[in-house]
Formats: C-alpha cells, sequence, structure tokens
C-alpha cells in the first residue's frame, strides 16, 4: 500500500509508481497491439503529443505531428518525424479542422490515428471519416464515442444502465427563455453546459434568471469556438459536491472493469487543479458502488478501451453520474521546454507535477517541496495558489468539495498570508540577500592599477518596505553566516549565496527555504517567492530610507477610467461606442484568451471616450481597450 | 664689582626678554584658539550650504541637497571633500557683504570611492545662489577634473544649477569654457558622467552633452539652451519647461540624455550600480566582477526563439538576457532609437557592450508604431533597420566602448537602411557612416552573432567579419544577403513568369548562412543555445588583443 498521491495541475507530472499493477499490465498489452502500424498521426498538441509520440517511438512507430501556424516550433513538432500545418491559429480553423487532418493523413499515408484527449477525440464524425478511409482509429470506437461524447446521449445511456444521474432536462436548449423557462423547472442552482463540452469549457452556474440568460449566451459562444457545436444543456447544480471519477476498462469481448478512484475537487472554473488518490472520502462501499456503476455503464456502451467515469458526489455520499471520457489518461509531462511559446489559443495548462509518498502527509510535504523548486519565467501561473491549496487546513484535514477555492478564497486569492514568523524569515532571507549582492559588487578581478579599498561596514542598517509596512533590519556576516535581526527578533540565515542559481536554499534558524529572487533592481526593489508566493519587497540602506523620506509621491494614472487588457488574447465582441453611456460593472467588451472567455467590465460609471480595439484584434497584456470619461 | 653689576643687567634684561616672550606666546595662543574656532565655523557654516530654509525649500521640492546626494552616491566614509573654504570674489552688486559668501560657494567637490573605486565628484549646491557658476565655483570642479585627469579616475557630476552667476559677468561665462575644455581633454582618457537633478540651462547644458552619459531626474530635472519664457518671445511657442527638457523630451525625443530614474534615491543608487560596469580610465582593463553565472551555461530558449517566418518579430533583449550574466543589462538609452540595443551586460564576469538590432521595432522615425493600433498590422519590413537615429546612438555607444576597453558584442537581425525621403534628406549617408566609422575603427575585442537576417550595406556596418570583427557567428536562421527573397527576385527576374520558383531558389541559394560561411566571412554556424559559452570563451582569448594603427593626430568621424 504504497500509493497516495497528489497531483496538480497546471503544474501537476510524475509517476504513480506501484499503484494498480495489473491494470498496468493490460495498458501495455493494449499498446502492443498497436505495433501492427508503420507510421501514425497524432492529432493533438503540447504534452499529450509529446507523450503520444514518444510512446511511439519506443514502439518504434514514425510519427506524423499536426501543427497550427503558431505552433511550427514547438516541441510535439520537433519530436515527431514528420510535421503538416493544418491551419491558422484558432482550433476551429486547425486542430479541429477535420479537412485539412484528413488531406494530412492522406499526404503522409499515416494507417492510424491517435487523437490523444480533447480536440477530436471524442468526435464521432471524425471518428466516422476515418472509418470511411480506412484509417484506424486508436481509442474506443465510434459507437462509444458517439454515446459518450455526447452529454445528453450519454446521460440518457447512463439511465438505461441504471447509474444515477442528476435531475436535469435532457435535451437541446434552443435560446436564452428557454433556457430560463427549463432552469425555473428544474429550480435554481442551475448548471448550464456544451453537450459537446468537456473539461469545464463552456459551462456556467447561474442562480438566477438573469444569470441564466448571461450563461447560455457565453456558453453557447465558448461551446461553438471550442467545439463547433453550440448545443447546451441544462441540470440541477449540485452544491457543495466532490468530483471523484473513476478509471474503467473494457475489452473487445464485453469484459470491464473498474480501477480505483482519484478525488479532482478542487477545481477553478470547472478545471481540475488538484487531484488525489485515493479519495480520502469514499468508503469501501461507495467506492464499490460507484465502481460497479461504471462498469454497467462501460458494458452497456460495449466499451473496449480504457476511460474515465466521473461523478459528482455530495455530503451524504449519494453520487451521480457527470460524464464519461473515452480516452486513455496516460501519465502525461510538460509539453514545453525553455523557448515554449505558450499560445493564447489553447489549454492554459503548461505541466503537471505528480508526488506520491507512503501516506498523505508525506505526498503533501513532497508536493510543498516540488512547487518551491519549479523555476517557472516569462508566464503567470498559479503555483502560489497550489501551495497555499496543499497547506490549507480545510484541504489537509480533507473537507472540501468543488466549491473549495471560491469558499476559502471568496474574493479571489490573493497570494499566502505570511505568519509574523514566516515575515521575519522573509525579511531576513531578502536582507541577506541584499547585503550578498552589495559584498559581491566590491568584487573586482581584473588586475588594476589603483586599489579597490572596500568600504568597512560591520552592521548593515537597512530599512526593508514590504506590504507598506517598514521594518528595521541589522545584518551582519561571517562568510555565508548572515546574523540578522529584524525589528529586534534575531535570525540566522546560511546559504551557499550562489546569486546567479535561479533557486537559493536557504536555511532559516535551521529551517530549510527555497527561495527565487525573481527581480531585483538597483533602487532597492526586490521580487522574492516564498512559500509559493511572490512578494515584493524594498530594501534601502537605513541612509537611503531617510533621505527617500523627501522623495515625492508620483502620480498614477487613475485605472477606473481606462480599461486595459489583463491578459494576452483575442477581443470577442466590443459591445459599445464612443459616446455611448456604460454604468460601473456593465459589459464593455469580451477577451477571449487561453479558450475562455473574459467578459470586461466598466470600471466606473461615465461615458465613453473612445474605443482602441475591435472584435478579432489580438490584444497584449496592458493595451488600452476603451477610454472612459 | 663690575662683573656682578653686568651678571645683574643680564639678568634683568633676560627677565625683560622672558617677559615678552611669554606675552607674545600668550597671544599666539589665542589666535591659534580664534583661527580653530573660525575653521570650525566655516566648516559648520559650510555643512549647511545656503542655509536650512533652503534646504528645507529644496526637500520641498523632493530634491536632496548636494551633500545628501554625495553621501548616497558614495560609499559610507570615503568621501574625502576639497576647497570647503573656497569663496567667490565677486564684489559688485553688494556680494562681498558677508551674508552673501558662503564657504565653499555653490558647489560641494572632492573625491571618494563607489564599491571601493576611485572617483572624482562635484555636486552643485541649488540652495547657494541657486546652484548659479561663479569663477569659483568652476575653478573647484576643474580641480578636481585636472585631478582625476592625471591619476586616471572618472569624474561624476551631479548638475543642479540655475546657471551663470550673472553678479560676476564674464567670468562665469569664462568658467564655463574652463570647465567645457576639461571635458574634451578628459573625453576618452576618463569616464565622465552627468547626473541632472534640477535645472541646467543656457550655457551650462554643453558640460553633460561633451560628457560620456547624462543621466535624469524624471519630473525635477530640465536641459534646454533657452527656456520657456524666451522660447514664447521669439517663436511664439507655447512649451512647459517639462515638454521642452523634461526628462521624458530628453530620453525619448532628442536623445539627448541616456537614462532617466524616478528620484535622486532611485537615480543615485543606479548611478553606483551602473558605475561598476566601468573601467577607471583609458588604462585600465574592463572591469571583472566575480560571477556565479556558469560561462558555459547553455541556454536552450535560443534555439527556437527566432520565429521561422523571416518577417515575424521577437525581442531581441530576450536573446540578450539568456546570453549575458544574470539577466543583468544596463540598457543605455532604452526609449529613444529603438530599432538599435545598446547597453551594459556582463560576460562571466567582465564588462561588455552590447550592440543589437530590435526586429521588434520598425523605427522611430516613421509615422507609424510597428504596431498600429488602427490596423494592428505589424510592419516587418522595417523591422530592426538602420534609420538616422539608431546610426547615431550605436555609433557613440560603439566608440565609448572602443575608447575604454570595454569588448562589443553585436547581435545582427538587421533588414537594411530605412528607405525615404525623410532619411535621405536628413542625411542618412552621413549618419551611418558614424555607425560604420565606429565599427571599423574599433580595436577592442569585437564578437557579432548574426541570428537571422544581414541584408545590404547594413550587413556590412553591424561589425561584419570585414570591419575586422574577431569572432563573426551565425545562427542556422541566419540570412546573409544584399536583400531580401522578394526584392531580388523582382530585380533578377524582371518580367519572368515563374516568380515563385525564382524566388524558391533565391531562398534556397541565398537566405542561409552557407554563402557567408564558405568564403568564410562567418567563423562558424553555431547552436544559438551555444552563443554565451562561445562567447565567453573567445573572450578570455581576445583579452590579449593588441592592435597597432598608422600615426595620425586624430581620426575625422564624419560628424
Amino acid at each position: 500500500m504504497a500509493g497516495f498521491w497528489v497531483g496538480t495541475a497546471p503544474l501537476v507530472a510524475a509517476g504513480r509508481r506501484g499503484r494498480w499493477p495489473p491494470q498496468q499490465l493490460m495498458l501495455s498489452a493494449a499498446l502492443r497491439t498497436l505495433k501492427t502500424f508503420d507510421k501514425i498521426l497524432v492529432a493533438n498538441r503540447g504534452e499529450i503529443a509529446c507523450r503520444v509520440i514518444r510512446t511511439c517511438k519506443k514502439m518504434g512507430i514514425k510519427t506524423v505531428a499536426i501543427h497550427s501556424d503558431v505552433d511550427a516550433s514547438s516541441v510535439h513538432v520537433k519530436m515527431a518525424d514528420e510535421a503538416v500545418c493544418v491551419g491558422p491559429a484558432p482550433t476551429s480553423k486547425s486542430y479541429l479542422n477535420m479537412d485539412a487532418i484528413m488531406e494530412a493523413i492522406k499526404k503522409t499515408r499515416a494507417q492510424a490515428v491517435h487523437p490523444g484527449y480533447g480536440f477530436l477525440s471524442e468526435n464521432k464524425e471524425f471518428a466516422r471519416c476515418l472509418a470511411a478511409e480506412d484509417v484506424v482509429f486508436i481509442g474506443p470506437d465510434t459507437h462509444a464515442i458517439q454515446a459518450m461524447g455526447d452529454k445528453i446521449e450519454s446521460k440518457l445511456l447512463a439511465k438505461k444502465a441504471e447509474v444515477n444521474t442528476i435531475p436535469g432536462f435532457d435535451g437541446v436548449v434552443k435560446d436564452a427563455e428557454e433556457a430560463v423557462r427549463i432552469a425555473r423547472e428544474i429550480g435554481y442552482p442551475v448548471m448550464i453546459k456544451a453537450s459537446a463540452g468537456g473539461g469545464g469549457k463552456g459551462m456556467r452556474i447561474a442562480w438566477d434568471d438573469e444569470e441564466t440568460r448571461d450563461g447560455f449566451r457565453l456558453s453557447s459562444q465558448e461551446a461553438a469556438s471550442s467545439f463547433g457545436d453550440d448545443r447546451l444543456l441544462i441540470e440541477k447544480f449540485i452544491d457543495n459536491p466532490r468530483h471523484i471519477e473513476i478509471q474503467v476498462l473494457g475489452d473487445k469481448h464485453g469484459n470491464a472493469l473498474w480501477l480505483n478512484e482519484r478525488e479532482c475537487s478542487i477545481q477553478r472554473r470547472n478545471q481540475k487543479v488538484v487531484e488525489e488518490a485515493p479519495s480520502i472520502f469514499l468508503d469501501a462501499e461507495t467506492r464499490r458502488a460507484m465502481g460497479e456503476q461504471a462498469v454497467a455503464l462501460a458494458r452497456a456502451v460495449k466499451y473496449s478501451s480504457a476511460g474515465t467515469v466521473e461523478f459528482l458526489v455530495d455530503s451524504k455520499k449519494n453520487f451521480y453520474f457527470l460524464e464519461m471520457n473515452t480516452r486513455l489518461q496516460v501519465r502525461v509531462d510538460s509539453g514545453i521546454q525553455p523557448g515554449s511559446d505558450i499560445s493564447i489559443y489553447y489549454d492554459p495548462m503548461i505541466s503537471k507535477l505528480i508526488t506520491y509518498g507512503s501516506d498523505r502527509t508525506e505526498a503533501l510535504k513532497r508536493m510543498a517541496d516540488a512547487l518551491d523548486n519549479y523555476v517557472i519565467r516569462g508566464v503567470t501561473h498559479n503555483i502560489a495558489l497550489l501551495r497555499e491549496v496543499i497547506i490549507n487546513s480545510r484541504f489537509v484535514k480533507g473537507d472540501i468539495s468543488t466549491k473549495f477555492l471560491s469558499d476559502v478564497y471568496p474574493d479571489g486569492f490573493k497570494g499566502h498570508m505570511l505568519t509574523k514568523s514566516e515575515k521575519n524569515q522573509l525579511l531576513a532571507i531578502a536582507s541577506s540577500l541584499f547585503v550578498a549582492f552589495q559584498l559581491r559588487a566590491q568584487h573586482f578581478q581584473e588586475n588594476s592599477r589603483m586599489p579597490v579599498i572596500k568600504p568597512d561596514i560591520a552592521n548593515w542598517e537597512l530599512s526593508v518596505k514590504l506590504h507598506d509596512k517598514v521594518h528595521t533590519v541589522v545584518a551582519s556576516n561571517n562568510g555565508s553566516v548572515f546574523s540578522v535581526e529584524v525589528d529586534g527578533s534575531k535570525l540566522n540565515v546560511t546559504s551557499t549565496w550562489n546569486l546567479a542559481s535561479p533557486l537559493l536554499s536557504v536555511s532559516v534558524d535551521g529551517t530549510q527555504r527555497t527561495v527565487q529572487c525573481l527581480s531585483r533592481e538597483a533602487g532597492g526593489n526586490m521580487s522574492i517567492q516564498f512559500l509559493g508566493t511572490v512578494y515584493k519587497v524594498n530594501i534601502l540602506t537605513r541612509l537611503a530610507a531617510e533621505l527617500n523620506k523627501f522623495m515625492l509621491e508620483k502620480v498614477t494614472e487613475d485605472t477606473s477610467s481606462v480599461l486595459r487588457s489583463p491578459m494576452p488574447g483575442v477581443v470577442v465582441a466590443v459591445s459599445v461606442k464612443p459616446g455611448d453611456a456604460v454604468a460601473e460593472g456593465q459589459e464593455i467588451c469580451v477577451i477571449e484568451a487561453m479558450k475562455m472567455q473574459n467578459s470586461m467590465t466598466a470600471g466606473k460609471t461615465g461615458t465613453v471616450k473612445s474605443v482602441h480595439c475591435q472584435a478579432g484584434d489580438t490584444v497584449g497584456e496592458g493595451d488600452l481597450l476603451v477610454e472612459l470619461e | 664689582m663690575a662683573a656682578a653689576l653686568r651678571v645683574a643687567a643680564v639678568g634683568a634684561r633676560l627677565s625683560v626678554l622672558a617677559s615678552g616672550l611669554r606675552a607674545a606666546v600668550r597671544s599666539l595662543c589665542s589666535q591659534a584658539t580664534s583661527v580653530n574656532e573660525r575653521i570650525e565655523n566655516k566648516r559648520r557654516t559650510a555643512l549647511l550650504g545656503g542655509g536650512q530654509r533652503r534646504i528645507d525649500a529644496q526637500h520641498k521640492r523632493g530634491k536632496l541637497t548636494a551633500r545628501e546626494r554625495i553621501s548616497l552616491l558614495l560609499d559610507p566614509g570615503s568621501f574625502v571633500e576639497s576647497d570647503m573654504f573656497v569663496e567667490h570674489r565677486c564684489a559688485d552688486f553688494g556680494m562681498a557683504a558677508d551674508k552673501n559668501k558662503f564657504p565653499g560657494d555653490s558647489v560641494v567637490t572632492g573625491r571618494g570611492r563607489i564599491n571601493g573605486r576611485l572617483v572624482y565628484v562635484f555636486s552643485q549646491d541649488f540652495t547657494v545662489f541657486g546652484g548659479s557658476l561663479s569663477g569659483a565655483h568652476a575653478q573647484k570642479i576643474c580641480k578636481i577634473m585636472d585631478q582625476a585627469i592625471t591619476v586616471g579616475a572618472p569624474v561624476i557630476g551631479l548638475n543642479d544649477s540655475g546657471g551663470a552667476r550673472i553678479q560676476e559677468g564674464v567670468e562665469s561665462l569664462a568658467g564655463y569654457a574652463d570647465i567645457f575644455l576639461r571635458n574634451v581633454t578628459a573625453s576618452g582618457v576618463i569616464p565622465q558622467i552627468s547626473l541632472i537633478m534640477g535645472p541646467c540651462a543656457g550655457g551650462a547644458v554643453y558640460s553633460p552633452a561633451l560628457t560620456d552619459f547624462t543621466f535624469m531626474v524624471k519630473d525635477t530635472s530640465y536641459l534646454f539652451i533657452t527656456g520657456p519664457d524666451v522660447v514664447k518671445s521669439v517663436t511664439n511657442e507655447d512649451v512647459t519647461q517639462e515638454e521642452l527638457g523634461g526628462a521624458k523630451t530628453h530620453t525619448t525625443m532628442s536623445g539627448v540624455a541616456h537614462r532617466a530614474f524616478e528620484n535622486d534615491v532611485d537615480a543615485l543608487c543606479n548611478l553606483r550600480d551602473f558605475f561598476n560596469y566601468l573601467p577607471l580610465s583609458s588604462q585600465d582593463p574592463a572591469p571583472v566582477r566575480e560571477c556565479h553565472d556558469p560561462s558555459d551555461r547553455l541556454v536552450p530558449e535560443l534555439d527556437t526563439i527566432v520565429p521561422l517566418e523571416s518577417t515575424k518579430a521577437y525581442n531581441m533583449v530576450d536573446i540578450i538576457h539568456s546570453v549575458v550574466d544574470e539577466r543583468e543589462f544596463f540598457e543605455i538609452m532604452p526609449n529613444y532609437a529603438k530599432n538599435i540595443i545598446v547597453g551594459f551586460a556582463r560576460m562571466n564576469g567582465r564588462t561588455v557592450g552590447i550592440v543589437g538590432n530590435q526586429p521588434k521595432v520598425a523605427s522611430d522615425s516613421i509615422s507609424f508604431t510597428p504596431w498600429n493600433y488602427a490596423r494592428r498590422q505589424y510592419r516587418p519590413y522595417f523591422a530592426g533597420c538602420l534609420d538616422i537615429n539608431s546610426s547615431v546612438k550605436g555609433a557613440r555607444f560603439v566608440r565609448f566602448c572602443d575608447a575604454f576597453n570595454i569588448p562589443l558584442i553585436t547581435f545582427v537581425d538587421v533588414p537594411g537602411f530605412l528607405p525615404g525621403t525623410a532619411q535621405e534628406y536628413g542625411g542618412i549617408i552621413r549618419h551611418g557612416a558614424k555607425l560604420l566609422y565606429a565599427f571599423a575603427e574599433a580595436t577592442v575585442p569585437k564578437v557579432t552573432v548574426i541570428t537571422r537576417k544581414a541584408y545590404g550595406g547594413a550587413y556590412d556596418v553591424m561589425s561584419s567579419k570585414h570591419l575586422c570583427g574577431d569572432t563573426n557567428y551565425a545562427w542556422p536562421t541566419a540570412e546573409i544577403a544584399v536583400m531580401g527573397a522578394k526584392g531580388a527576385v523582382e530585380i533578377i527576374f524582371k518580367g519572368h513568369e515563374n516568380v515563385e520558383a525564382a524566388q524558391a531558389e533565391y531562398i534556397e541559394k541565398f537566405a542561409n548562412p552557407f554563402p557567408a560561411a564558405v568564403r568564410g566571412f562567418v567563423d562558424d554556424i553555431i547552436q544559438p543555445s551555444s552563443t554565451r559559452a562561445r562567447i565567453c570563451c573567445d573572450l578570455d582569448v581576445l583579452a590579449s588583443k593588441k592592435v597597432q594603427r598608422p600615426w595620425r593626430k586624430h581620426a575625422n568621424i564624419p560628424l
């Protein structure tokens, strides 16, 4: 029983070692049958495509990658033996472009297609096209995809197989008003989701009529752009549910079995953030009941591959079928390497991290350490949030639901809240770093005509600003050991002080910490990643701090009257024009980034002065969108 | 008896003598006490500059005093002041009155150390007659400049002066000229840096203009020949001080200043940081700071940084950051002529000068920005081109590095010189020649990396092999040719039908590093990820480079 593991995504990948050995054997047996192919086309991108290509290489199968024009130099393209561009950046024109992909298959004479997951992996039309061309589709057969890929159909099937389902409307919703009528019938809150969707895209919760109308509009737009199918369904939203999924395996002879569960309750916008196995919540009986229903469903659709059956579990351990993913959950690695572009057009997941331990505590401790050692530059990421979740007392106790993040961080996650002693540690580390940089600046090694006479400073008197509070610090060093007094409390900081390394391992009074110095300016500003969160400190010598009091405050831009793009993305819609009167909170435009539509609202009530963007524009972070007056 | 009388007389005389001596000694002693007191008084007065009231007024403007600035700039306790007792010598207009005399006058001068290295400093004191320049003020500055030249150590000027001391008339003007002369004498001998921390107007502007680097403090410093009032009366233009000569104007439009900082404290901290890149004089090698960044560090992200499409932009600053030590890059003129990047960095601890074309930016000189808001279209044609402003910016930087033994590393992605009447009428020919001249003239180690385009005459200019580049590398993405494929084919195959095939043939033949490599115009085609390791290794070898030029009085750069 060595098998507690915690996985976090977007940053989550390593081994589930020693767990489920029989199932692993079955998977490798399944892969061996693929050896009959000489060349396969991988109809996916990113880490999943990389994973498939790597496996093919091990098996001696040639691979063809497909890519959009923005992905031309991404890792999966480089790894594959051949690559074909299937269109421009939007997925609907590239990775979902069946004509172009069929063309690529013909051109490269690939004998089979591995769809990975997402994109066309659950598209029955694609599977049919392939069958017509006599190209093997690696994955579940068309019937299972058809049955399970479509949420409405899958729900009907699940009902037939006597699997618990969520009360709701099993059909296609025509328009916003019908959505409102159905929502009222079911009773609020309701969940609006894309019939063809998965992975949280095109999914919204509505608590009243207004939200239903909004949700209908946004979800159908997202569904159309992500899946090329804008059909929606509405069902009862189960409050405080846990998201637990069961893996199933089936074969062509009608055999099916279930594997143990994984809990994926920690979600943001219905995307899994942290996964855990085994679930701390399930008892043996519930686990067995869920497993049996999952198997029943797999049998009902004659499932002959590996798949995942997702359930919602309420606080009384009632469980409801959510959906079935007809795909292989493979162990996943990072699909990027230094230099890769992370495109605004695709999924925001850049890597996965999995740690395991002999018990839950050990798995979590390793996860925290691993997160501290993640070096990410150039993109915003959620390490701070992930690290915070796994040390949160509710999470540690196992008291979680899919609403965990919105419950714990009702105003959004603002970073780790430092305890007094953590704050002192941070200040001591930052001050020691500052002094180490200052001392290094006096180390000249060239042959100089003139002697360098280093200033003799026994005690560095510093003034360190953190969160608008100024702290008095006195630091002195003896070799690599710094004695630091922070507001009167004494700490010892030891490190190798390698100032070029992105990761700095530091011992503060015996506590081991891994910090990252992300930026440093001559004017004293320093960003330090500590306990997962990035803190901005300003460090000045006492003299500089005293003189700094005379410096005037700079006038800053009134941010409520300008609307800037918070992230790189594409403008989907602009709902105002110059001269329009807008109310605070009113939608001004919609930006799609990382496949999510973000509604940009007015920061104050006023009149639109100028509009600097139009639908279809690509905007960068900080770009001016609209000015108000 | 007579003998006894004689003895008594001698005794009496002796006692008279003794008492006289005592009196003399006593008076001498009291005089000494009063001199000591006077010395102390003068020193105390000098430390207060123009008095507490004026100091408070200076602070209220968000500005530090001359001495506070020195205390932040130099290592603690290292300042050795000179000429604290110098006073102005003007007797007209009541200036001789005691209340109009300030020990040290309106400037604080001396020497000190920055991170242990010697530097000479003058700091104009706005609290004394608005920092105006008297004969004595100029003389004090000249004295430390003379010593800096003889010793071989840099001079830093902290400028905060209302202008000439009008009461002194021509003596003040003579003082400016004395300083100008020394600025020119010191040019290329010791680094000279000006930090403008208040007004600097009229003739005074030419001292900073003659120095190697001019930095400004945002919102509190101004540089102009004539102020807004005169401008209004002469040209009828309405302009504020800030618009006419503020930090933004000079760092983005005129190119007069090299960098601007947020406030006095920020500026002085940055100046200390900047000083560490510079050698003390032309006799000293480029400094080598302790380095923790491995010299053979591979940079995998560089292998994919250049887009496959030759018209697509990327940021050359990203390449610079990832190649140099610890991503530390002190950019010079970051907001002016952004199509070229210049600045200081370190490679394996040693200071280097970086010059790079910026494919992200077309040219400040054309009416549209590279990302045109209305059309949202990128104009790849001009990306990273050389124009008048970028040539002059690059040339001045290259000459500084050459004068002070700082090796040059050049990253090339240049589509050519910017075409157009504005450029031709503006004299792109003679201005472009400056950059060409500067690279050709430079005898410091020169390493060049062609990342993508190196087209036409601009290829020659950008520290090419032909201008005595010591090591010239091409990345596999390099295209070294007379021009881009489309343009070339239009000329070679004018009137031909199958233009596409011709274009493909041209690309196959020329849009790659081979034509240059087979001729030895690049020394090697290198994997981009190995760029840092290769350059560090080359610089070690090139450290002993020696070049002899034929004797001449001085060269004649096309100004």
